[in-house]
Parts: structure tokens; sequence; C-alpha cells
């Protein structure tokens, strides 16, 4: 679609800009101008960067983005241990995970982020634990060095299957200048397990990215520079690593279900429902596939460097992505898994998408939907909600960098608003004008979102649903996204008396 | 549209999910059988319960949140008041997810997102910077300040900071920007209530020579929102006039009408400012407002009384209190009500006398829950309050002495739910009541949990009801009898037991 089309465009009002002479993007450029005045100078400079309308003719995206948040503005963003803990180390099983600071980070990250895993909890698996050294004032003013040391001791007595230690470090521990990789190094050697520092402290970059980063640096130097070692497999050309899939509501499970009907073997899968020596085991796939790119690139071209194994990036949201995904690993392999994979396209999968898609997409056809999420979820998600018939009208990454913004453009087939680093009063403005029919986003803005009587659904958590990767997934998806848009009660929002 | 999809709730219990996780256990170095269910059964038994109670530095599972989050709590019941992080970023956004998920609600919070070169050179630029875009962004009447830890452990002059702000024009003169300290690494949420809840009133305050007839009343940090419907209702029935100070009770319960809107009611800030002014202030938390009293005693020179409003006993004290600082008898309507909890537990006790329970929770609300156990003849084993203190300890074991129920108890100050998990293994009682997070110990232990606290993720709208006073203790009856009926049934569905008459 085009800037100058008549359907389907940015806003329901499109009829007044029509009668003004105007298209879909000067529209959107005039939004964003009326945005931007908000601000005062210095802000306004600064969002200026941040906010941008594209049509699907355009080659480059201007967005400027991976930079610090304005204060005061109500980002939406989180921090370096987010990302760290939250996201890279949190879903390791077998691991024990130190929020190692005060005691606030890992009580509002405990159990938050849904990564399945099996095992039991406490016994093999520790996942769903709050797992912190409580730091007091006493440890600021003396370090806590000590009391680390202290505790990845205690932590190994009374969880004797643990396979390794993460040390996430919080705000304080930088700024006071504990040498937690000392630590890290003398208990490995007690407890004869990795110990892994990781100094993701909140205020360093500018989001949960640079979290995300510090963890793989973490994993490279303390796993594979430090040459741990997983259990023996077998070889085969067909081994294979599925990284940055963090299995939300079990994400991982339905992906990896398609990968091994193809005939690959997934030696290794992390981080969701992952174990150290799957990690290690990384280094003896014959081809990496990552899933989220923006939170585990660096490992994967890490990998790549130093033990020559490729990477490909893959998108098993919805029917387009997941076939075309799924005939791009073929290619990779023999002819065996060619037929194989093309197999099951035919016969298993494609019927299965178009009983989900006859089922939803006439419910759903024409909405236009507002999608801001992480680093990576927008623009994989765009394709299974246009396989639905909805259409991505505004857009955009809570911690994106640029490769990411020039990725998305692949994606825009209409004239699209995109925004990095959204706040709430971008947000709020952007409802108003626009009023699209769903907005995926997170927790922070599920509510004053349906509020405005706007139908919403979490994108980060899947709201408490999942998987929404897979063939079992898009079922899922489907589901919800209807559920949402026309869920019975937002037809009840103004009394009948008036 | 009947036909149901499979989520994850059922979905990976089909055959082709089961074989596949068994198959990957080959890659996950994962331990035999029998050494999981060897270690299991270890952690059930005394000897880890000594191994679990000798640890010195791990905390597992902790109830407690940091100050920050306390302080917001107090802020954002004010008029038009935007509370502020002053420090990381990550630290709002965690505070602002923690109560949605709690509330199901918008709880906006601004923060002036210090970065690194906050840490080198001070936070005051950011300061400056996040004042400004926050007052012009959100229009706020108030801003209310509180800090994260990287901005307490560099050390930033807050009252400097602020008052810089105003004089390079960043925000107007007369725009109140209340700020307090409130280190992660000391105390609890509770404590940055407080700290916050002193600071609001030290610096919004204004003493006059003349006294109005009103009662403050503060609730501390009590996520019931009903609660500040039902004191409302109460002081109403007395005919006394109140000033609640803090009052979210609009804000986080506000309509989905097609128009959001940022702030709803609050403490209007001139009734903020009055405050001191005020015959009385009647507070219904201890440990959450140690400060708070200490400065309205010092500073105000007004009778303070303080309650703890759960139970028979508990609500008694609440229109006592109320009684002597407005002079005013107990209504009718209220010793009905008292009656009709009466009535309530007289009817549903011979299901709950008798049962040995656990409670976890916060100080003010652990203390208030135990005391109402004894009332219907239960009998708390394990009190367990993470972020309890040797007051507490003291308190609870006094009040808990003087009931022949509550003599066993054993009182957990500082502990945690790893804690817990052993003492509910090797000391099992009939239920517990706690928060959300004790469903993992209901599913290790088998024990029922009744869910009453904060916070509550798993459940729907249970905060929309209230807990204090006599109406609250026929909710709070409710919520106990019923899960315990619910126990017996799920005990008995396949006996004679399965009664239709409970």
């Amino acid at each position: 679609m085009q800037g100058s089309e008549k359907t389907g465009a940015m806003t329901k009002k499109h009829e007044v800009y029509y009668m003004a002479n105007k298209t879909v993007k000067e529209h959107g450029v005039e939004v964003m101008e009326e945005i931007l005045n908000g601000y005062n100078d210095a802000t306004k400079k600064d969002r200026k960067k941040k906010l941008e309308v594209v049509t699907a003719e355009e080659e480059k995206s201007c967005i400027v983005a991976n930079r610090k948040i304005r204060p005061g503005v109500m980002s939406m963003r989180g921090c370096a241990y987010a990302g760290a803990k939250g996201v890279v180390f949190g879903p390791i099983k077998d691991m024990i995970h130190i929020s190692h600071g005060p005691v606030g980070c890992g009580q509002y990250s405990w159990a938050a982020r849904r990564n399945f895993a099996n095992g039991i909890p406490g016994i093999d698996n520790y996942v769903t634990m709050q797992i912190t050294s409580d730091f007091q004032e006493k440890d600021i003013v003396f370090g806590g060095d000590k009391k680390l040391t202290k505790l990845i001791q205690e932590a190994d007595q009374l969880f004797p299957l643990n396979k390794g230690v993460s040390i996430l470090s919080e705000c304080p521990i930088g700024l006071i200048g504990d040498d937690i990789e000392a630590v890290a190094r003398a208990t490995a050697k007690e407890i004869d397990k990795p110990v892994i520092p990781c100094r993701c402290e909140g205020f360093r970059g500018v989001s949960q990215s640079l979290g995300h980063h510090i963890a793989n640096d973490s994993l490279r130097d303390w796993i594979y520079e430090a040459e741990v070692q997983g259990v023996e497999i077998e070889d085969s050309p067909y081994n294979i690593a599925l990284i940055g899939d963090y299995n939300i509501g079990g994400d991982a499970w339905s992906s990896r279900k398609i990968l091994e009907a193809m005939g690959l073997k997934v030696v290794s899968q992390s981080t969701g429902d992952s174990t150290v020596s799957e990690i290690a085991n990384l280094t003896k796939a014959k081809v990496v596939l990552i899933h989220c790119y923006r939170s585990m690139n660096y490992i994967s071209r890490y990998v790549e460097e130093k033990f020559g194994i490729p990477w490909v990036e893959f998108n098993f949201f919805g029917p387009t992505q997941i076939v075309k995904s799924m005939r791009k690993i073929a290619a990779l392999f023999d002819e065996t898994i060619q037929k194989k994979t093309e197999e099951l396209i035919e016969k298993e999968y494609m019927p299965a998408f178009q009983k989900i898609v006859d089922k939803y997409k006439p419910r759903l056809e024409g909405k236009q939907c507002m999608l801001f999420v992480g680093g990576l979820r927008p623009r994989h998600t765009i394709p299974a909600f246009r396989d639905l018939g909805v259409e991505v009208t505004i857009t955009g990454y809570e911690f994106a960098h640029n490769d990411d913004y020039a990725r998305t453009l692949e994606y825009v087939e209409n004239t699209t608003f995109m925004v990095d680093d959204m706040n709430e009063y971008e947000m709020e403005k952007l409802l108003e004008t626009f009023k699209p029919d769903l907005v995926g986003s997170g927790i922070k803005e599920k509510y004053s979102t349906q509020k405005s009587g706007i139908p919403f659904r979490q994108m980060h958590s899947w709201d408490y649903s999942g998987p929404y990767h897979g063939v079992d997934g898009f079922a899922v998806f489907a589901r919800d996204m209807d559920m949402a848009v026309n869920g019975a009660v937002w037809k009840k929002l103004t009394p009948p008396w008036k | 549209m009947s036909e149901h999809t499979k989520d994850h709730v059922t979905l990976f219990d089909g055959k082709e999910y089961q074989e596949m996780f068994e198959d990957k256990k080959k890659y996950e170095n994962v331990e035999t059988d029998e050494k999981i269910k060897e270690t299991l059964e270890w952690t059930k038994t005394q000897e880890y319960r000594d191994l679990n109670f000798a640890r010195e530095e791990l905390t597992i599972n902790p109830l407690k949140a940091c100050q920050p989050l306390g302080g917001l709590f107090a802020a954002i019941g004010f008029e038009e008041t935007m509370p502020f992080v002053h420090g990381s970023q990550g630290c709002a956004s965690y505070f602002r997810s923690h109560f949605m998920r709690h509330f199901r609600e918008p709880f906006p919070t601004s923060c002036d997102a210090m970065t690194e070169d906050a840490a080198v050179f001070g936070g005051h630029n950011a300061m400056y910077l996040g004042l400004q875009n926050t007052y012009e962004l959100y229009k706020p009447k108030m801003i209310t300040m509180v800090t994260s830890c990287m901005s307490e452990v560099i050390g930033d002059d807050m009252n400097s900071f602020v008052k810089n702000a105003k004089e390079q024009g960043f925000i107007p003169n007369d725009l109140p920007v209340t700020f307090a300290h409130t280190p992660s690494f000391v105390g609890s949420h509770v404590v940055g209530y407080d700290n916050t809840m002193m600071h609001i009133l030290q610096q919004m305050g204004q003493k006059r020579d003349h006294k109005t007839d009103r009662i403050n009343v503060i609730m501390g940090f009590d996520t019931y929102i009903a609660n500040f419907e039902e004191i409302k209702r109460i002081f109403k029935l007395f005919g006394a006039e109140m000033n609640l100070i803090s009052d979210p009770s609009e804000t986080l319960n506000s309509p989905t009408d097609g128009h959001y809107k940022m702030y709803r009611g609050g403490t209007p800030l001139d009734d903020l400012r009055d405050a001191p002014n005020s015959k009385a202030t009647l507070l219904l938390q201890k440990y959450s407002t140690i400060k708070t009293v200490e400065f309205i005693e010092k500073e105000w020179g007004h009778p303070v009384k303080v309650v703890n409003p759960y139970g028979i006993e508990g609500s008694d004290d609440l229109m006592m209190a109320i009684s002597e600082l407005t002079g005013k008898p107990v209504p009718a309507e209220l010793e009905l009500e008292r009656g009709q909890l009466i009535d309530a537990i007289a009817d549903s006790y011979y299901w709950i006398h008798g049962k040995t329970c656990g409670i976890n929770g916060d100080p003010d609300f652990a203390y208030g829950l135990s005391r109402f156990v004894t009332e219907m003849g239960a009998e708390p084993v394990h009190v367990l309050v993470t972020n309890g203190s040797k007051e507490w300890e003291s308190d609870t074991r006094t009040m808990l002495d003087k009931s022949e129920f509550g003599k066993a108890a054993q009182l957990w100050p500082g502990k945690d739910m790893w804690h817990y998990r052993s003492l509910l293994f090797t000391e099992p009682v009939d239920f517990i009541i706690g928060n959300s997070y004790g469903k993992y110990l209901e599913r290790d232990t088998g024990i029922a949990l009744v869910r009453i606290g904060f916070p509550l993720q798993d459940r729907h709208h249970l905060h929309r009801y209230p807990t204090i006073g006599y109406k609250g203790g026929v909710q709070m009856l409710t919520w106990i009898v019923n899960r315990v009926l619910d126990d017996v049934d799920k005990k008995t569905m396949y006996t004679t037991s399965y009664d239709i008459l409970r």
C-alpha cells in the first residue's frame, strides 16, 4: 500500500484528510509534528530523531535508536539487569541466579517472565525462585564480596543438584567497586561448577539491551572461553542449536517441535528451558538458529567467528513466516530434510494454518493494530497479524538498535508510524488520534489503553497465555487476538442512557 | 466458536510434547530420577531444615520489596500527584509493573533515568530535566520524589537539587515537589512508605493557629483499595469529619469508559496542607508509620492513635479510637455490624476451630491476621514476616500469649519463604494465609493457601474487598472458611464425606 491509497489507511478519519487533499503520510507527519510541539525545545530535538512515518517505498529508516532516555518523559524501558537476569540468564533452569544487591530488583522480576522450564522447582530447576544477597547498609559500606562468597557456598549446599551459579549485579555493586569476578573465580573452584559474574548494573547503557549484550559476553568469557563442557552427544549433520527463544508460555517447545519434525536434532536450546550443558554444547551444532536476534546475536556472531558455525535468523510467528523460515532452514541441509520439510508444510501445516485462518480471519480482517514491544517482536509478528488480516499501523521498539529499524522496513506494507522508546505522553496522543482496534504492548501500557476503550494484549508475557510460536502457537495467537478485538465487553462501554 | 484451542494449560500434556521433553533430557545433563527423588525427599527433612536455617547470607524467596515501592504507594494517593523516581529507569518500570500486576490498574510514575554519567557527575542534570519534562507533559499539581539505590549510593543532595531546579526555572517555584530518601538497602517497602509519608507531611503541612474538627487518617501500606472506602463509610456513620491522607481509592479503581485519566481523586492538596491543624491523627498500621508517628507527635502536637483494625478486637479498637478522638459514641449501625461479624463467625468457626495455620506477609497484616484467626479458634503455628522487626516480634508475642489459641505460635521475623518451606514440611499446618507467592508452597506441601496480602498477582479483584472493620472481618472469614471447605471437598471427593451440607 502506498501513501496515496484510500483504504486501510492509518486513520479512521481518513475521509477528512482526503477532503483536505492530504495523503496518509502527510497526515502522519502532521500528527508527528503535533506530538513534537508538545515538548520543550531540547526534548523536541531529542525525540524528533525517534519518530518517523514510513511507507513501503522507504529504503532506510531515519530513526536513531539505542540512545539515552529523555528524563521525565515516562519511558517504558527497563534496565541492563532486566535484560541480563530477566531475559538471558534467568531462564537457564539448572543454574542459581543471584540477584546481587538490594532485594527489590529480584523481587519485581521474580517469576514475572513466564519462562517455562521442566524439572522440579527448588530441586533441579530454579527458574521461579528469587535468590538474592539482600544487601544491607553495612554491605554498601564494607563491600559485599565476603557475603557473596559465603552465600554461593550456602546455595550450593542447599541446592546440590545445581550445575552452576550466575551473579547478576544490581546498581550498587558497580558503584562500590566490589570484585565479583574474583569471587566468581574462587567460588567456582571451590564448588567445582561454573560461577558466572555479570556486570549488568541497571545504570549501564540506556535500556535492557546492554544487559543482553553484557550477559552474552559473560557467557562467552565464562562458558566458551573457559571451555566448560556439556554432556557427550552423538555427532550428526543435523545437530542444530536453537537460541534466542525464552520459552514464554512454552514458545521454544512449539518451535522445537517443528524443527524436530523436519528431521533436525536440537542439541542446544537457549535460554528458555535451557541448561548449562546445552549452552556449552552450542559449539557442537552445525548451524545456530536464532529467533530473538536483538538479545542473542552477540553470541551467534562470536560462535561463528570462533568456531566457524554459521547462524541464521528465523521467524516462527504465523504461517507466512513459519513456512518461509522452514524452507530457509531446510535449504541449509540435504535433500532428506528438504523433502521432509515440504511434506510437513503441505500435508500437515498448511491445512492446519488454513483451518485457523478460516476461523479467525473473517473476524479480524481490516482491523488496525498498534504494536510496541521490546527489540524484535514487532517486526516478527507484523506478518502473523497480516496472516489474520490485521494491519499494524503504529509500531516501534522499547530497546531496538538502528539495524532493527532497518530490518523492520522489510515488513512495512502500508504507511506506518514508527516510534523508538515511546513514552506515555506519545502513546496517549497516538491512541487518541488513530484509535487502533487493538494494541499489543506491555503490562505498563495495558490498563491505560483498556480504560480508553481499546482492546489490549500483553506482547511480552503473551498476557499469561501462549505459546505463540510455531503451528500450535499460531492457533493460540489467533484465538487471543480474536478474543481481544471481539471481546463482548467492548460493546458495553457506553451506558444505554447516554 | 465453541471448539477449544489448546494453549499452555493443556497443550504440553500431549504425547508428542511429553516424548520431546523426555528426549531433550539427553542434552540437558539432567540427574537420574532416583537422584532427583532422593534430593526432593531430603529437602523435606529436619536435617535440611537445620541446614536451611543455618544460612547467614543467602536469601531465598523473601517476602519484602524495597523502599521506593512503598514510597510510590504513599505518593499515588494525593490529588494530581506524580510519583517520581530519582535514579535508574529500570527501577521505575519495575515498581510500576509490580503494582499493575496486583491492582490491574494504571500506575503512573515518572523517573529521571540516571545513567553512567550521572553516576560520575551526580544526578542533578537528570533531575532538572526530569522534573521539567514531567511537569510540562503530565501537568501534575505535586511531584513526590523517592530515590533508588543508585542515587543513594552516590549520595545526591535532593534538597539542593530540587531548590536549584526551581531557581533555575526548570519548574515553577510554587510547584510542590516533596522528596524522601528511600534507600533500597535499608528496611523494606513498608519503611519506604513511612519515610515518604513523613516527608510529604513535613514538607507540605502548614501549621496554623486554629484547629479544625477533623481527624487525620493514615492507612499505611494498605493495598486493599476497598479499605479506603470502608474507613470513609465508618467515619460517616460516626458523623465525624476525617482527612484521609493519601487516598488512592479512585485512581486505583477507575472505570473503563473510553477515557483514560491519569489522575483521579486523591487527598486534595489543601487538605494535606491543613493536616497539622486537625484535632488528632489516627493510623491504621504501626510498622509502616513509625517515623510518621514520631514526626506528628513531635511537630503537630495533637493526639495520635495507632490501631490494627483487623478482626473483632482490632475493629473494636478502631471504633473506640474513633469514638475517643471524636468524642462521639459508637453508632448503632456499627454495633449491628459487629453483631453480624460475631454471627458469621458463630456460623463458621466449627470448620476453623482447632485447625492449625501459618501466616505470612507484611508486619501489620500478619499481626492482625494472627489475632483474627485466634478469634475463630484456629491456632497459628508459624507467623513469618521477612520484614518483621524485634518490636514486631515482641508485640505479636504479647498479643498471642493472651489467647489460649495463640500461645503455641512460633514467630519468624527476618525469615523467607524457603525457610517457610522447611517449617511446613517439618511442622505442617492445616492451611496457610498469605500472598500469591504462597502458591509455590501450596504446590510443594499440599497445604491449602488462603490468598490475603500483597501482592496478589494470580487471582483477580481480591483487593476490591475490605479487610478492615467488622465488614472486613466477614470478608476475610468468608475467604478462609470457604478455602478450608474447598480443601475438605477436594480431600473427600470420592468418599462418603463428600457432603452437600457443610
